[in-house]
């Protein structure tokens, strides 16, 4: 604005400049208009895949359809099994990746001396976040599925899930570790608190909820995936509830992605409910984790 | 003890990449480089089988290549107007509401690919498969949307205030501010988002999977079924495949195609986002 003010002065305000001006103006608030636009067009966006798919399976949606195992008549066909598979998948992820993520986080932020090993870790977790979750679904398969034998089981899926997520883990840690003022930790050594004291009475607890927000948003991604699963090999159509972590399973996307392969549009209407399930579930696991953070901004405030 | 915690993620990578040298090794012992690298024929399951990698390189090109497309102006434009235009509140309201984009499941995307955005090109442009790259890209191209916008308004807000400022002063307008200086300014960061983009775009299975079908084929025409590289890792997987077999090592080699790919990707655009983060402080 000042600038214009400045260009139109100098010139003595010819009329030419001035309408240039006008129209530079015009031209900005078209663009801005664009701009507005395309941040917007996405947004409408999002509600439209919500929107269909609750429109497309809205008729599905029930009780029945929540309490039932798949069937080949797509009107009987239910969620049950995929909804159980992907809660004890969901667990026993969590199971594996917490502790993991959370002692790697704590090594490197609390213990490790800066160096090239610490370096070359970073520098590998964030090349592990850019790999396509189907190349850990390739891992999984030859690793967990033939090496150690596991078969296609709960556990292999979960083991396979939980390397998927574990540099999102960690990187969230590491974050929630670092908002912990240095003083407090001054303050326990001080008291004669020694290291792994201070780790777990004042810095884990400090840092909990930013820990707790970054895990949950993980095991989010994780019920979510379908790939990897795919690639390890969970069975597509399962009549019975998993028993043990070494039973054959499914989960919420992989039936899913069962009833859009099929050809008839009865299941694309099961396909549809299943996902407004699946996007409630992802929904409250998210719900949570904002829940958490707004705590953790209210208590880091003092 | 501790540390060997930290080790785990070291030791994911030694594995993926272990496993997939040793499966790949065994994929060459049977099938030539020459065939690999030189057919653009992929017919594995075959009596008479071709293993030419460029049917599929050409799917997974083509799809991503329409995702950039689609998802590079509308997240640059959305950028723009986040860091350029918006107020502050919106601009904190609007952003974390983009990114739900991107942590919705891919296999509802596909989904909406499949249902939704074929059928409505398909009204559009006649003679468009049920399953083809166009729906399948466009939908790709609005899943990755968010990190190209996210990183390139990361990028662009990185620009020094004083820059704006300077072309202010020498009489700019705000438009011609914002495409003299702040853009090519920002150029690199915005390289490494779209480069993210096509990295991402690249590895994503499951929209390809469902809306492109599964038919390899060397082709450029976004019209017609095709296969990507991560479309074939699901549709062998699909069937049982006996360990140890060639069909079975197919999928490690195509993987490891894959993961050249996507890490060369990312270590380019690692690149890029240092030199800006070492340029401008934020």
């Amino acid at each position: 604005m000042n600038g214009e003010a400045t260009r139109l002065g100098a010139s003595g305000g010819g009329l030419a400049e001035l309408r240039q001006s006008v129209a530079g103006h015009g031209a900005e608030r078209t663009f801005r208009a664009i701009c507005l636009l395309a941040l917007l067009l996405p947004l409408l966006l999002l509600a439209t895949v919500i929107v269909d798919a609750v429109a497309d399976g809205a008729a599905r949606l029930g009780w029945g359809f929540l309490t039932s195992f798949p069937s080949r008549h797509a009107d009987k066909a239910g969620f049950l099994p995929a909804l159980v598979g992907s809660g004890a998948l969901m667990v026993l992820t969590a199971a594996i990746a917490i502790p993991l993520g959370i002692g790697a986080a704590v090594y490197l932020e609390e213990y490790a001396k800066r160096g090239r090993m610490t370096a070359l870790i970073e520098m590998n977790i964030s090349n592990l976040a850019g790999v396509p979750s189907i190349i850990y679904g390739l891992l999984g398969l030859e690793l967990f599925v033939r090496v150690m034998d596991l078969g296609r089981s709960l556990i292999a899926g979960a083991a396979t899930l939980a390397l998927l997520v574990l540099p999102m883990v960690i990187m969230a840690s590491r974050e929630a570790l670092r908002t912990v003022p240095n003083s407090l930790r001054e303050a326990s050594l001080a008291l004669g608190g020694d290291r792994w004291q201070t780790i777990r009475k004042v810095v884990l607890p400090m840092s909990m909820p930013g820990i707790l927000t970054g895990i949950i948003l993980s095991i989010a991604r994780a019920v979510g995936e379908t790939a990897p699963l795919v690639t390890i090999g969970a069975l597509t159509y399962v009549a019975f509830l998993p028993d043990s972590i070494g039973s054959a399973f499914t989960a919420m996307p992989i039936q899913i992605f069962n009833w859009i392969s099929r050809p008839q549009a009865d299941f694309h209407a099961n396909a549809a409910a299943g996902i407004v399930v699946l996007l409630a579930f992802m929904l409250v696991l998210n719900g949570v984790a904002i829940w958490l953070r707004l705590r953790l901004q209210r208590r880091l405030e003092w | 003890m501790l540390a060997l915690f930290a080790a785990v993620s070291l030791l994911t990578t030694v594995g993926i990449i272990a496993v997939l040298i040793f499966e790949t090794a065994g994929f060459f012992r049977e099938v030539s480089f020459r065939e690999f690298f030189g057919s653009t024929e992929w017919t594995p399951l075959f009596a008479k089988p071709t293993f030419g990698i460029w049917a599929l390189v050409s799917g997974t090109a083509l799809t991503s290549f329409i995702a950039i497309l689609t998802a590079l102006p509308l997240g640059l434009l959305a950028a723009i107007y986040l860091s350029e235009f918006a107020k502050d509140r919106v601009r904190k309201t609007l952003k974390p509401l983009m990114e739900v984009l991107a942590g919705i499941p891919t296999v509802v995307y596909g989904y909406f690919a499949l249902t939704f955005v074929t059928p409505l090109l398909q009204k559009l442009i006649p003679g468009l498969a049920g399953f083809n790259a166009l729906g399948a890209g466009i939908v790709m191209g609005i899943m990755i949307l968010p990190i190209i916008a996210s990183l390139s308004e990361d990028a662009i807000f990185a620009v020094p205030r004083s820059l704006r400022e300077g072309a202010l002063a020498l009489g700019g307008t705000k438009l011609s501010t914002v495409f003299r200086v702040v853009l090519p300014s920002a150029f690199s960061g915005i390289g490494a988002a779209v480069i993210l983009g096509v990295s991402r775009a690249i590895g994503e299975t499951m929209i390809v999977a469902i809306a492109a079908g599964q038919q390899p084929r060397f082709t450029l025409d976004p019209r017609v079924p095709i296969e990507t590289m991560t479309a074939y890792i699901v549709q062998v997987s699909l069937g049982d495949t006996p360990s140890g077999t060639l069909a079975y090592r197919t999928i490690f080699a195509v993987g490891m195609t894959l993961f050249v790919f996507t890490l060369v990707l990312n270590m380019v655009a690692h690149r890029l986002r240092k030199r800006i983060l070492g340029g401008a402080a934020r």
